[in-house]
């Protein structure tokens, strides 16, 4: 019964995940967090870091990525087999999934010319920038003292940054700051 | 037989494009022009940026509504569950198999070293693409209060971002209703 009770409420907080995760991408990370660290407690801060790492290393994109990991993970953390955990996988990501196929369901079949549509652009000449604002506060709430441990962590934040916007590739960065902290944080 | 062929192909295209796309969303979208306009011909240039601002203005990740669009305009609701198939498997199946292992060796202190200098670097990367973002969105002197109140709500305030998001349409839609009254006066 716990672990039904546990599917369900992954299946609510990932399709809530869904239908409210507008612009994509880190646009919906302060959501993913807000609902399975703070909310759930499925995961830890930390954690949630480590996924987000994971993301940018792997393809896909880091919605799925989310709904995956955290499935199986907030499931086998309470003492399910692995066999369960895959299913809470299955179970996330099909909860992400659903809101957009939904709408865009609707959307072809109406054809709704939503481009254009004055109530439309409207409503997106706010969304938008409001978006920005909320991949900042992605950013803001990762600054802590669990990602930021002493001032190396703030040198590797600043090398990092500079050269991402320089257009340096992000999997290699990933990779240089994880040999970074081999060296840094010797045992 | 034909059609058996069709789905298969929309969810082979999308199942290749979910498994070398890193970074999701926006570095998608080269590759998702190649593969759909350039070698398979499903959209014209013009078809596609519509497929583009649709796929921005409803809610989830932009690869899945991409993939949606494209498999719904061939064949159907069933070519868009085939295509959002393709491109859901690729990292579903990469991030099980690194869940299983990572569990394995998390608490293993030579990987939290690895973490350690790993940690910093994501927050780096999710603050790198700000600027440039703030550009495409149309951010300028007028609205930058919009961005700064969200950033700082949701940090600082704890606010929900689906509050957020809510609060933002509603606000986009009542200044048009308001511009509408105004000029019927």
């Amino acid at each position: 019964m716990e672990l039904i009770d546990l599917y369900i409420a992954l299946f609510l907080s990932f399709f809530k995940i869904g239908l409210f995760g507008f612009g994509g991408g880190y646009a919906m990370l302060p959501l993913i967090q807000r609902e399975v660290v703070e909310l759930h407690g499925w995961i830890s801060v930390a954690d949630f870091t480590d996924i987000v790492a994971i993301s940018q290393t792997t393809p896909g994109p880091i919605a799925f990525n989310s709904a995956t990991y955290i499935g199986y993970s907030a499931v086998t953390e309470m003492g399910f087999t692995t066999g369960y955990g895959i299913l809470g996988s299955a179970i996330c990501t099909l909860a992400v999934s659903i809101p957009s196929l939904i709408l865009m369901t609707l959307v072809c079949a109406f054809f709704f010319r939503l481009k254009g549509n004055p109530w439309m652009e409207s409503s997106l000449s706010v969304l938008k920038p409001a978006i920005i604002g909320l991949i900042a506060s992605a950013a803001l709430m990762l600054m802590n003292g669990n990602n930021f441990t002493d001032y190396k962590s703030w040198i590797i934040f600043g090398v990092v940054l500079a050269a991402s916007v320089k257009k340096v590739d992000p999997i290699l960065l990933i990779l240089l700051s994880g040999v970074a902290g081999l060296l840094l944080y010797p045992t | 037989m034909q059609i058996i062929k069709q789905y298969w192909e929309l969810f082979l295209v999308f199942f290749k494009i979910g498994a070398f796309t890193f970074g999701g969303g926006y570095a998608m979208i080269p590759l998702i022009r190649n593969e759909v306009v350039k070698k398979k011909e499903w959209l014209n240039d013009s078809e596609f940026i519509d497929m583009l601002a649709i796929a921005q203005s409803i809610p989830g990740p932009i690869a899945l509504n991409t993939a949606l669009f494209v498999g719904n305009r061939r064949m159907g609701f069933k070519g868009s569950l085939f295509s959002a198939a393709g491109i859901i498997l690729p990292s579903f199946i990469i991030i099980l198999l690194i869940a299983i292992l990572f569990a394995q060796f998390r608490d293993n202190p030579l990987v939290e070293r690895i973490f350690k200098g790993i940690r910093p670097a994501v927050v780096a990367l999710i603050a790198a693409p700000l600027l440039g973002l703030s550009r495409s969105a149309g951010v300028n002197r007028k609205n930058l209060w919009i961005p700064l109140v969200v950033a700082l709500t949701v940090w600082l305030l704890k606010i929900s971002p689906i509050f957020i998001i809510l609060a933002a349409i509603l606000l986009g839609l009542s200044h048009l209703a308001y511009l509408k009254i105004l000029m019927k006066k």
